[in-house]
């Protein structure tokens, strides 16, 4: 899109090893020539889409982990209205696309009806964005959490309603400018103090398996969503998907944007089973917020006229609160995959 | 098997033996009694598999049914009044994705002010969500309804609300010959969906639809309907060559040959009028009614062939379409098109108001003198209204108008002779 962006061969700066020197049976999904491409190419995502990229990567994961043998239930947003304006669709899974805050529900209806058929072979996804999953379909995702039903929802977060244009969800981080939390006044862009860290939630719900993951780490996404297929029960994977457009950066930065949030700490990875966290993404190389705030224009209002060392200081004591209190700078913790 | 059980009881085994796979169950005053009954019959055993989830409301109820019935499940869940507006958007959903769900409503006001008792102002509010709408006469036409339901709903891929109304049946005790298992497996084949979510064939459903196909879309699902007009009287008489016992149809006409005046209504009052036309036939007038079963498909047709020879036609409606009137009365002109048919609408029985035989002989009789208005309000307590519309005169701010009306006619209120 713009002419500075420079061209990627590779994704620089994750500390993975290049699949060709890995093993076979430890080599990503996405690197074999068979995988299933749940998420084919031609969809009408905007380019440099984190969520295209994540739900890519983690339904093949999902569809290779259950040997194909996979029922998918998708909320209304961005990714259910860029696979398939009719007659098309991108989707190589079985989809069902029902409304925007039921996705949840809709997978223990799957779940049930694939149950009481027999067919205890057949695995169930739900998946939708961050508004779809922590503001209206929340309701429907803490029921289906304290039934335990079978589904692994996924919530693509990529901190706003993307789809109507860049709202406020309560999964917007603060000082972040939307189209409902705009920059302007005494205190620009999202207020400070609100949201909900709905992997916590879900974790209170003692339900056996809960995750975050980053399209930073493809290969740790990939683990997860392999790790929660091999689970049953209700599971709740949170993966964190730049929107370049909703949030100001170059479509080209997606990877570099999602590893800044991860390496600044404001989105700390971690995985957790019934209610107790057992294992974390530490932090390799730690930046300050500043880095990953200064790459989106959602932020600008921080920067300029002048410096908001008062908020930005206070976005620092985030990410900070979250480094603490999931150790990512614990090296001696590791979480149990490569 | 003839018993004599509450409604709801009725109700839930006349759906335990359509062989439900997946139920959901969420309560709602007067519904309740019924997802109570299924879970009773599958927790024993009795009702084997079949998934009873248990959800948090019921939007949930309406969308893991449509998750379920997209899987290729029998689906089935129960509901009223507050709860049929909560789940009104995945109503509309389950009927756009052509899923067979069968779903009874317990008939039941909308609030507010908050009120538990029997009206038709929530199915009224879904009327045009693409379900089909049967409403029930009596407890064993609505055993006998959720039969024809799972049968007619699979059968064209429309789901079906069964509308029962609230208390009067629901909680009534009444004779009712609940069938025999092998009859029903006879009448109802097991559910065979047009199309499944399936890992063996993925497809993609639901999918977005722009304005270069969504008006066919939604012309299917009238034409669906429209087909149903034609299968709801097959499978009443194919019900009754099996089960032996006429229940549903498209309606049911009493004494309309040479009825000069025609009462129309939909459910449990039927009853009520039928014994005041009785009276009156006694005496030589000419009356009589009809008992609107299916409400959507709106038979017009056979409605037409009922009434239209009628000097006038009476509705009695538990539903108020506020700023106009009925709603039956409305969708009636379409089968009295070329007549100069005199049609008066009468709201009665709203909030679960009691419609008795001496306010309904005093509105036929009113009709038969022609005297009776267009649109009319059974047993308004004017003396209360015109208090409240004094003091909203004199001053602006008066409180609540519920709660000051209620005052007004202190512990007697639900009382009308």
């Amino acid at each position: 899109m713009t002419g500075a962006s420079r061209v990627k061969f590779y994704q620089t700066g994750t500390f993975t090893v290049g699949n060709r020197l890995l093993d076979v049976s430890v080599r990503s999904v996405q690197s074999d020539a068979d995988r299933n491409n749940s998420l084919n190419s031609g969809h009408r995502a905007c380019q440099g889409c984190g969520e295209a990229l994540g739900a890519r990567y983690a339904l093949d994961a999902a569809m290779r982990a259950v040997n194909g043998r996979l029922v998918v239930a998708n909320a209304t947003g961005c990714l259910e209205v860029f696979s398939t304006p009719y007659p098309e669709s991108s989707w190589r899974v079985a989809w069902l696309h029902s409304l925007f805050a039921n996705a949840a529900a809709v997978g223990t209806g799957m779940a049930a009806a694939m149950k009481v058929k027999g067919r205890k072979d057949v695995r169930v996804i739900a998946q939708g964005g961050d508004g779809g999953t922590v503001d209206i379909g929340f309701a429907c995702l803490s029921g289906m959490f304290e039934r335990d039903d079978d589904v692994l929802y996924i919530c693509y977060d990529n901190e706003a309603y993307m789809n109507t244009g860049i709202q406020r969800s309560s999964a917007t981080p603060a000082a972040a400018r939307t189209m409902t939390t705009p920059a302007a006044g005494q205190e620009p862009g999202n207020v400070f103090g609100q949201g909900k860290n709905v992997p916590l939630i879900a974790m209170a719900h003692g339900i056996p398996y809960v995750a975050t993951a980053s399209v930073a780490d493809l290969r740790d996404l990939e683990y997860k969503v392999g790790r929660a297929m091999a689970i049953h029960g209700a599971r709740y994977l949170h993966v964190h998907v730049p929107c370049p457009l909703g949030w100001g950066c170059d479509t080209g930065d997606t990877l570099k944007v999602a590893r800044l949030a991860a390496e600044s700490g404001l989105f700390p990875i971690f995985e957790a089973e019934a209610g107790e966290v057992t294992g974390r993404r530490t932090i390799r190389r730690r930046v300050p917020v500043e880095d990953y705030l200064k790459m989106q224009s959602r932020f600008a209002h921080l920067f300029s006229p002048k410096r908001d060392e008062r908020r930005i200081a206070m976005i620092q004591a985030i990410a900070d609160r979250n480094i603490r209190r999931f150790g990512l700078l614990d090296k001696s913790e590791q979480g149990a995959h490569p | 098997m003839l018993k004599q059980c509450e409604g709801s009881i009725a109700i839930a085994e006349a759906v335990a033996l359509c062989r439900p796979e997946v139920i959901c169950a969420y309560p709602i005053t007067p519904q309740t009694h019924i997802v109570e009954g299924l879970g009773l019959l599958v927790k024993s055993g009795k009702l084997s598999n079949c998934e009873y989830i248990n959800v948090e409301s019921e939007f949930a109820a309406m969308s893991v049914a449509i998750g379920a019935s997209a899987c290729g499940a029998r689906a089935y869940t129960a509901t009223a009044s507050q709860g049929i507006l909560y789940m009104a958007e995945a109503v509309y959903n389950a009927s756009g994705l052509g899923l067979p769900i069968v779903m009874t409503v317990g008939n039941r006001s909308i609030g507010a002010p908050i009120n538990i008792w029997n009206d038709h102002t929530d199915s009224m509010a879904l009327r045009d969500a693409g379900w089909i709408q049967l409403f029930a006469e009596n407890n064993q036409e609505a055993t006998d309804l959720h039969i024809q339901a799972f049968k007619l709903a699979e059968e064209l891929s429309v789901p079906v609300m069964v509308c029962v109304d609230g208390f009067i049946l629901t909680h009534a005790y009444e004779r009712v010959d609940v069938p025999e298992q092998s009859k029903v497996d006879a009448f109802l084949p097991p559910y065979e969906p047009r199309q499944v979510v399936d890992p063996d064939e993925p497809v993609t459903i639901g999918a977005m639809v722009g304005p270069e196909a969504f008006m066919e879309v939604r012309y299917l699902a009238h034409h669906k309907q429209m087909q149903a007009l034609e299968r709801i009287p097959q499978l009443a008489e194919e019900f009754r060559r099996v089960f032996g016992r006429a229940s549903g149809g498209l309606l049911h006409t009493y004494h309309t040959e040479d009825a000069e005046t025609v009462i129309v209504a939909l459910g449990s009052v039927n009853g009520t009028i039928k014994d005041v036309i009785d009276q009156m036939r006694a005496e030589g007038v000419k009356i009589g009614s009809v008992s609107l079963c299916s409400f959507r498909p709106f038979p017009t047709a056979a409605l037409h062939a009922a009434i239209g020879h009628a000097k006038r036609v009476v509705t009695i409606e538990k539903s108020l379409s506020v700023g106009i009137g009925g709603n039956v009365s409305h969708n009636l002109r379409m089968a009295l098109q070329g007549r100069d048919t005199k049609v008066s609408t009468v709201i009665a029985g709203l909030g679960g108001r009691a419609i008795t035989q001496t306010s309904l002989r005093k509105v036929f009789t009113r009709a038969i003198q022609d005297t009776l208005e267009p649109l009319s309000f059974m047993d308004l307590n004017t003396a209360v209204i015109n208090r409240q519309l004094e003091r909203e005169r004199v001053t602006r701010r008066t409180g609540p108008a519920a709660e000051a009306i209620l005052r007004d006619i202190g512990t007697m209120a639900a009382r009308v002779s």
